[in-house]
């Protein structure tokens, strides 16, 4: 059974100050099965984070249908979203959004607390395995950016999701960081068996895939507005 | 546990807010307290401070202001009862016992008040407490020009048994209308937490005949303090003194004369409980903008820990808590300033009226507020707590640049 199922999947922006919606999203079909690793590429203002938003459950769709883990994000309640995502999904940020009051331990720990709930032994073994054994009780800002990101890697995974997000999770890195980072992304996103759906523009990162899916192919309202 | 540690951080991120905002809290709660607690043991001890005695009879005029004057020490008196009229009443079969007094001059502001023996011997201080003269001390003896002086004045000017003094006339001081006669202090009265604690007891016929003191009226006192046999005996005095004769003004039952002046001091009262009312609402105004205010800065977090999984009514409660929270720390503090004011105003109450309010008394209030004030502050962060509840999450992930 797929992880990540999409159909006819679309939403609809209204621009400030306009009163007709622009669709933003319009996918008719894709789906990634279980531990599968794939990369979306499209320029920016595809609709790639609107399109992770949705998967999310972050953001409710017009109409269409997204099942996640088995479940219908698209037909469940903001509670029920909160819970899929808690228990079913990782998300990792281009700008890394770590919890700025919270230790990189607590930010971890907060991963997994709205899903399985918390586990200071995982959590401690997930910052080992990034490399921050020595970094539990730092906060975000005593990091370097590609040290932050790793939390960031650590957190999305500590609810032992089946899909893990990521928005362009190398934009705001220097190369030698982005090669580093989604390297980590990939491996953890291998042993720990979810799948990964990663969004971005960058060629060096969408040529380590082997299926790379082009926005601007599988979206209609990014295709329509892209079309000279 | 989760929330727990949401609340914890988000008091230490804000902490300066946290601390000004408990503190607000703190000091409403506080006067709300002594405001609930002077009232409520002012009551109780102004009326249940009538001693022993059961009425006093005056010249005619305000109940109010005889009881004042001749059980408190306080304001003037309004006029005099001839000695004829003590002896009547002194020796009417309903009288078990009394007692009469004058007054109408000072020591350095304290009250002389003449009395006779019986008055610490017969009589009590409070309900089961007798006067005690300190160690050694003895009482005055009634027609010497002897002094015992109540505990509060004689720590205040530091008299002390074998001092001589000279009182001053009227019931106010002043340097220049010093009297000759000079009065030995053979005893200083223990405590008793009565306004007897602060005047100056001297024999009735020292101060009836005081050099000075006008002769066609020495012999008068200024008002009588009754013991009664039955309450029965009240009613008729009432009739006696009241309804059939017109000279002299019975006041009686002592309790009733008194709950006039609480009447009287309603307003007053009033404000004073709407005040503390009011500044309980700014405090917990002061919950809600403080949290409010901060709300922009925490949209973006509520926005990622959304993102995590938590819910909407996590996000909700994490805030709700936190308000309570800042109230639960501000109630801590507000039992210090409870004590605070109370001891301020016990002070006062004391050296005007010799009423002593206890300040470490308990009372439901000491609980009811606190709680209360606790709901109040969770109450007030409902409102940025439903502003988090609504925040939109895609929008605030989104970096503010
Ligand atoms: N809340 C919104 N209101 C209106 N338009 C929006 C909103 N969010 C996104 N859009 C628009 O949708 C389009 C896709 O945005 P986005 O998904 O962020 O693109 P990408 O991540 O591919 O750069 C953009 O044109 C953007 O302006
Ligand atoms: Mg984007």
């Amino acid at each position: 059974m797929p992880v990540l199922e999409i159909e006819e999947l679309k939403k609809a922006f209204v621009p400030p100050g306009g009163t007709a919606p622009v669709p933003v999203v319009d996918i008719g079909s894709f789906s990634l099965e279980a531990g599968e690793q794939v990369a979306l590429s499209g320029s920016s203002g595809s609709g790639k984070t609107t399109l992770l938003h949705l998967v999310a459950g972050i953001l409710a769709a017009d109409s269409g249908r997204v099942r996640v883990a088995g479940s219908d994000m698209t037909s469940l309640g903001e509670a029920g979203r909160d819970r899929l995502r808690a228990e079913s999904i990782g998300y990792i940020f281009q700008t890394f959004n770590l919890l700025q009051g919270y230790s990189c331990l607590e930010n971890v720990l907060l991963g997994m607390s709205f899903g399985p709930g918390a586990d200071v032994a995982h959590a401690r073994s997930l910052l080992g395995r990034v490399g921050l054994a020595d970094r539990l009780d730092y906060l975000p800002r005593q990091l370097s950016t590609g040290q932050q990101q790793r939390v960031a890697v650590a957190r999305a995974v500590a609810n032992r999701p089946r899909l893990v997000l990521a928005d362009e999770p190398t934009g705001n890195l220097d190369p030698s960081n982005a090669r580093q980072a989604l390297e980590l992304i990939r491996g953890i996103c291998t042993e720990n068996n979810a799948a990964l759906l990663l969004v971005s523009h960058d060629p060096a990162v969408l040529a380590s895939f082997q299926r790379v899916v082009s926005l601007s192919e599988l979206n209609r309202a990014a295709r329509k507005e892209v079309a000279p | 546990m989760t929330l727990a540690l949401l609340v914890r951080r988000s008091l230490r991120q804000h902490l300066l807010s946290t601390v000004v905002t408990a503190l607000s809290l703190a000091m409403a709660g506080g006067l709300l307290m002594s405001v609930w607690v002077v009232r409520k043991q002012a009551r109780e001890t102004f009326t249940g401070q009538t001693g022993a005695w059961d009425a006093v009879l005056g010249a005619r005029g305000a109940k109010l202001q005889l009881v004042l004057n001749a059980l408190f020490h306080l304001e003037a008196s309004a006029g005099n009862v001839e000695f004829s009229d003590f002896e009547a009443i002194a020796t009417n079969r309903a009288v078990a016992l009394a007692v009469p007094i004058a007054v109408g001059d000072n020591y350095l502001g304290y009250r002389i008040v003449g009395t006779r023996t019986n008055l610490f011997t017969e009589a009590e201080a409070s309900p089961g407490r007798r006067f005690v003269v300190g160690k050694g001390g003895r009482l005055f003896e009634d027609g010497y020009r002897e002094a015992v002086v109540g505990s509060f004045v004689a720590a205040r000017i530091g008299l002390k048994v074998g001092d001589t003094f000279k009182p001053y006339h009227g019931l106010s001081f002043n340097p220049k209308e010093q009297h000759e006669d000079e009065y030995l202090v053979t005893g200083i009265l223990e405590p008793s937490n009565t306004p007897a604690d602060r005047v100056i007891w001297i024999p009735l016929e020292g101060l009836q005949n005081m050099t000075g003191h006008a002769a066609a009226t020495a012999t008068d006192v200024s008002a009588v303090l009754v013991k009664l046999r039955s309450p029965i005996a009240g009613q008729q005095l009432d009739l006696l003194y009241n309804k059939q004769g017109n000279r002299l003004t019975f006041a009686w039952p002592l309790g009733a004369v008194l709950s006039q002046l609480f009447d009287k001091m309603g307003w007053f009262d009033k404000v004073l409980e709407l005040v503390a009312y009011l500044v309980v609402l700014v405090a917990a105004g002061s919950v809600l903008a403080s949290i409010y205010n901060s709300m922009s800065a925490r949209r973006r977090d509520i926005a990622i820990l959304r993102a995590l999984g938590a819910r909407r009514s996590t996000v909700f409660s994490a805030i709700v808590l936190e308000a309570a929270a800042i109230a639960g720390f501000g109630m801590v503090g507000a039992l210090g300033f409870h004590i605070a004011f109370l001891s301020v105003a016990a002070g006062v109450i004391r050296s005007q009226t010799g009423v002593v309010l206890s300040v470490w008394s308990w009372d439901p209030i000491l609980v009811a507020a606190p709680l209360g004030l606790v709901l109040l502050g969770a109450l007030a962060g409902v409102v940025p707590a439903l502003k988090a509840y609504r925040s939109p999450v895609a929008e605030n992930l989104v970096p503010e640049s």
